[in-house]
């Protein structure tokens, strides 16, 4: 193989496994690092310069972060990456010092974006500290989109959303709620610069089987429902309720319902128990609540008796999947299930739904009804026109709303500069640090605890399902926290080989806990692999090889369950390994708050051009 | 500052027959100095013993004082050990050895340990032909003392300090081919390809197997001007019988190309593979194991592999006609027959 680049930046940002997974690249093992410190201030601050809604995604994050979690993959289960997050906003100080200064004198160019959720916040953190002018529509009477008309109460509450969706808006944003758009040629015909389409995907599919008709009054499309109970228009729901669908609207839904006097609420779905969409966590929420999942069950008819729903019926199937794991259902043959009810909540996906955008407005769809966005840019085929979120390519989650958010908000600002949108887009903001304080001394703490990970206490299910507003998980404290942050391996203090530095003495190989380095001679990669001190078969887990040394051998070091403990580099008698810690942030418009490499210092940078 | 080493190894290492991990051979955390020699021999004793399939707790760990005596601590942290006295390992191992022939007796001492204060009970105990791997961890130096000339320091060969050491060395390899030792064997730290196999070789032999290991001191002995230095060795080395370890149970598989292959059976079953890069040095002709030795030391080089080796000399618990059975797993009885038995003995005497 040939030596690896390490001044690639995403050499190590993949080493990071966790700021990798993550759709915003938040630099987690930093601000775990502050957790352990009690610096839950700053904890906080690095992520909202990622993120924007700490508060709200360290409770209802979908965490694509820990499943990727190196910790994962050296025991069962990885860092409460996300848990943590709430920790950090829990304990936080007043952050208003910190944030951004807004010039008084904009800049003036005029920006509209359409929706008030998580995309066209971002898009309003970013640019308001660089003097656009900013407004921001929704038909709703508050901003946050789905985060406040669907996440209920108890996984999400209103005071936190609100503190967090304040902080974008206090910066001066122009606010036109409870404005529905009803014609994008109307906006483009105002004196817009540009225009962000952060709408989501608000049309709840429904399921059209016999008496769907009749039965209309008992059923109900789950994101409307969980709109309605949002927004208190419905405050109760029938004692048996049916549940239909896999994800993680059924789980709200469900959990919903028994919280406004459903007493025997239960979920269908016709995957199996393993294949259900909603995450495990999501899953076993529900199921603490007293409420049964029937895997396998394809509804086949609403039943009514006088005009009004008694239940459903549906057939028993099993799931069967062909050579490329396609998954197919077939029915087992058996006698139709009914199982009776007052409501049914309908809960089997969303989609984008774009009645307002005419036809002849300049922008195209493709056959699927779904705008033609680029994937870097997010420019639609309208140059003013920019789209994010689950507007742009489907329902996804309030994080990726976010990384699409920074993106278009890149792309606005080099739009309105006359920059090229895709060939100009600013290289992401690195640094490499060493950590040696002295022999054998880290800046960070590089030892290794065998703590497993720590549960979160829940409020007592009684006391929960009386108060639709009570949330339920109460958070990790702050000494769980801070053990639960000692969890985390550091993946950012990145082991740096410094080949003229070698006598090849094989101390590094002999420490290693986890035989991460061999000293071979040199092949191409699959070949490598086969000759490592053990087995590296995680292809997605990158081999650092060295330049060839003296002894005509290369260091080979695979990245896949290094456990960043810096024993390599202690053991070093001529210190060439390093720990240096690597710094990755994606590079905003408008640098709104600085990551000190080390962790320490904050300050808010005002970047007005 | 690591003071332990973390629990964690990686999660698909590959089990022995025994189904145990390398983690199984580990020791403590070394408290040797960065990049010392020493910490890859260990190293190498936790392959060896892991390759081998033995049981930790049959093996005993015997060593004497210095830097490298302390490296029994490193590895094998399930075994018995004995950190014994300076330059007596020998005295101890034998004495265990005669209280429990059955556990595996792995020795380790340094240059300064068997070459200095401890030259006499090295002797004897290569020509008992006891049944062990006694391993010298040679640095030229005394690294626990902070680095003074031991009597393997070669002539010649220049201090940290600047002092040119005016002795003749001692060079134990030819020592103990002189006094009957059955296996004798060199390797060098940096080199586990070499000195696993041989390590493995030098347990299964039944007889006294010594293997002097060149390991360098990075602190006090690997300056420009010490031939005990990683550079020099690497730059002086002579390979000589490269072996191929087969335990009983595997198959044959090695295939040799270069120079001279010759098989030879070890009493457990197991078999040993040489290939010679020196066509003319037979490793079970003891002259011309001496010649070979004189030869590359005539030419300025360190003969490595496997120099001698001698299955057929019967080992110290046969010659001695040593009870079999361990004193251990002997009764009160046996052990202390009573005055009767005593009279008995006493009446011989007479
Ligand atoms: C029940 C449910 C639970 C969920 N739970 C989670 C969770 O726990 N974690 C997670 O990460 N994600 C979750 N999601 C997904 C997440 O809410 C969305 O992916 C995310 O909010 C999308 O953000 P967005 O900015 O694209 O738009 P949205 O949040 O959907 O906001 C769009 C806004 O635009 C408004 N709007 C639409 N059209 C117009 C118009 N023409 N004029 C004016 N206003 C308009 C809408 O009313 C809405 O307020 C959940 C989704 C659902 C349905
Ligand atoms: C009876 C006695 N004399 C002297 C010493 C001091 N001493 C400790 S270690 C050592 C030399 C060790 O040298 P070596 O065996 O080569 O081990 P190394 O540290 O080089 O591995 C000496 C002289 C001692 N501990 N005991
Ligand atoms: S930091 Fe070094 S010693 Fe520790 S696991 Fe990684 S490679 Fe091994
Ligand atoms: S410990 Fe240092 S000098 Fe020794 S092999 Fe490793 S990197 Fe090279
Ligand atoms: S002093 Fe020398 S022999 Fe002792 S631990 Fe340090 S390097 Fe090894
Ligand atoms: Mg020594």
């Amino acid at each position: 193989m040939r030596p690896t680049d390490i001044k690639n930046p995403e050499y190590f940002h993949k080493v990071v496994d966790c700021q990798y997974a993550c759709p915003a690249h938040t630099p987690v093992p930093e601000y775990i690092r502050l957790i352990a410190r009690r610096r839950f201030t700053e904890a906080y601050l690095v992520n909202w310069e990622s993120n924007v809604f700490p508060g709200v995604l360290g409770r209802t994050c979908d965490r694509p972060c820990e499943p990727a979690c190196r910790r994962g993959r050296l025991e069962q289960e990885p860092v409460a990456i996300c848990r943590l997050k709430r920790v950090a906003a829990d304990n936080k100080g007043d952050i208003t010092t910190y944030l951004p200064d807004i010039p008084a004198d904009k800049n003036g160019k005029r920006i509209a974006l359409i929706g008030a959720g998580p995309a066209s916040l971002t898009v309003a953190r970013d640019l308001m500290p660089l003097g656009y002018s900013i407004d921001l529509y929704d038909e709703n009477p508050k901003a946050g989109g789905f985060m406040r008309s669907q996440i209920p109460s108890f996984r999400l509450p209103e005071t936190v959303l609100d503190e967090e969706v304040g902080y974008v808006l206090d910066m001066g944003v122009n606010q036109f709620f409870q404005q529905r758009v009803d014609s994008m040629k109307a906006i483009l015909q105002q004196p817009y610069d540009a225009v962000f389409v952060g709408t989501g995907a608000p049309r709840g599919r429904d399921l059209d089987l016999p008496g769907r008709q009749e039965a209309d009054a008992n059923v109900h499309i789950g994101i409307n429902w969980l709109f309605n109970v949002a927004f208190e228009h419905t405050s109760s729901i029938g004692k048996n309720v049916i549940v239909l669908g896999g994800g993680n609207t059924a789980m709200d839904c469900c959990r919903t319902a028994r919280r406004l006097g459903g007493e025997n609420v239960c979920v269908t779905v016709r995957s199996t128990y393993d294949d259900m969409k909603a995450s495990p966590w999501e899953k076993e929420d529900a199921q603490r609540e007293d409420i049964p999942f029937y895997p396998d069950h394809t509804p086949l008819s609403f039943v009514c008796e006088n005009g009004k729903l008694v239940g459903m019926t549906f057939d028993r199937v099993k799931s069967v999947y062909d050579d490329d794991g396609k998954r197919r259902l077939e029915s087992t043959g058996e006698e139709p299930v009914f199982i009776a009810a007052d409501d049914v909540i309908v809960a089997v996906g969303q989609e984008v739904a774009f009645p307002w955008i005419e036809a002849d407005a300049g922008i195209d769809f493709d056959d699927w009804g779904q705008p033609v966005v680029d994937k870097v840019s997010f420019q639609s085929s309208h140059e003013k026109v920019f789209f994010g979120g689950d507007a742009a390519f489907g329902p996804e989650n309030i994080i990726t709303a976010v990384a699409h958010g920074h993106q278009a908000a890149i792309s606005l600002d080099l739009f309105l500069s006359g920059k090229d949108v895709v060939n100009t887009r600013p290289a992401p903001n690195v640094s490499m640090v060493s950590t040696k304080m002295g022999i054998h001394e880290w800046s960070y703490d590089s030892t290794v605890t065998h703590d497993q990970r720590f549960s979160v206490p829940h409020l007592e299910t009684s006391v929960a399902l009386s108060d639709r507003k009570a949330e339920v998980e109460l958070g990790f404290d702050t000494d769980i926290g801070f053990h639960e942050a000692e969890r985390c391996l550091n993946c950012d203090v990145q082991t740096v080989f410094i080949e003229g530095k070698c006598i090849e003495c094989d101390s590094c190989v002999d420490i290693c806990p986890t035989n991460c380095i061999t000293f071979t001679t040199n092949g191409d990669e699959s070949d490598l692999r086969g000759r490592l001190s053990a087995p590296a078969d995680d292809l997605d887990q990158d081999l650092y090889v060295s330049d060839t040394l003296p002894t005509e051998r290369v260091m080979v070091k695979d990245e896949n369950v290094c456990l960043h403990c810096g024993l390599c580099a202690e053991r070093c008698p001529t210190a060439a390994w390093d720990m240096q810690q690597y710094t990755y942030q994606v590079t905003k418009p408008s640098q709104v708050i600085n990551i000190d490499a080390s962790g320490i210092g904050f300050h808010s940078v005002s970047n007005v051009p | 500052m690591s003071f332990y080493k973390p629990k964690f190894r990686h999660p698909q290492l590959p089990s022995n027959a025994l189904g145990f991990t390398r983690a199984e051979y580990e020791g403590a955390l070394s408290t040797l100095c960065a990049g010392c020699g020493h910490d890859s021999i260990s190293a190498a004793v936790v392959q060896a013993c892991w390759e081998l399939d033995l049981e930790p707790h049959r093996i005993a760990k015997v060593s004497g004082i210095g830097c490298s005596s302390k490296s029994p601590t490193y590895f094998l942290n399930k075994s018995h050990g004995f950190n014994s006295v300076h330059g007596r390992m020998p005295s101890v191992a034998t004495g265990a050895y005669v209280a429990n022939h059955e556990l595996t007796y792995i020795g380790v001492s340094g240059d300064g340990d068997s070459a200095s204060i401890g030259m006499g009970q090295f002797a004897h105990v290569v020509r008992r032909n006891m049944n062990m791997l006694y391993m010298v961890e040679n640095n030229g130096c005394y690294g626990l003392t902070k680095g003074q000339d031991s009597a393997t320091a070669d002539e010649g060969s220049r201090s940290k300090a600047g002092a040119i050491n005016p002795f003749e060395n001692i060079d134990l390899v030819g020592v103990a081919l002189e006094i009957g030792a059955t296996f004798v064997a060199r390797s060098f730290s940096g080199d586990k390809e070499q000195l696993v196999p041989l390590i493995k070789a030098a347990i299964a032999h039944r007889g006294f197997a010594l293997l002097d290991v060149i390991s360098p001191c990075v602190t006090f002995n690997n300056h420009h001007g010490s031939t005990k230095s990683y550079d020099y060795t690497r730059e002086h080395v002579q390979t000589g019988n490269i072996v191929d370890f087969v335990p009983s149970r595997s198959e044959i598989t090695a295939h040799y190309g270069e120079g001279q292959n010759h098989s030879l059976n070890l009493h457990d079953g197991s078999v040993l593979n040489l290939s010679k890069t020196a066509p003319d040095h037979d490793p079970q002709d003891r002259r011309q194991a001496i010649n070979a030795l004189a030869d590359s030391r005539d030419a300025g080089q360190i003969l490595t592999g496997l120099i001698y080796i001698d299955t057929g000399e019967p080992d110290f618990h046969s010659m001695m006609k040593i009870n079999d059975k361990p004193l251990n797993s002997l009764s009160q009885d046996q052990l202390c027959p009573g005055n009767e038995a005593l009279q008995k003995i006493n009446q011989k005497l007479r």
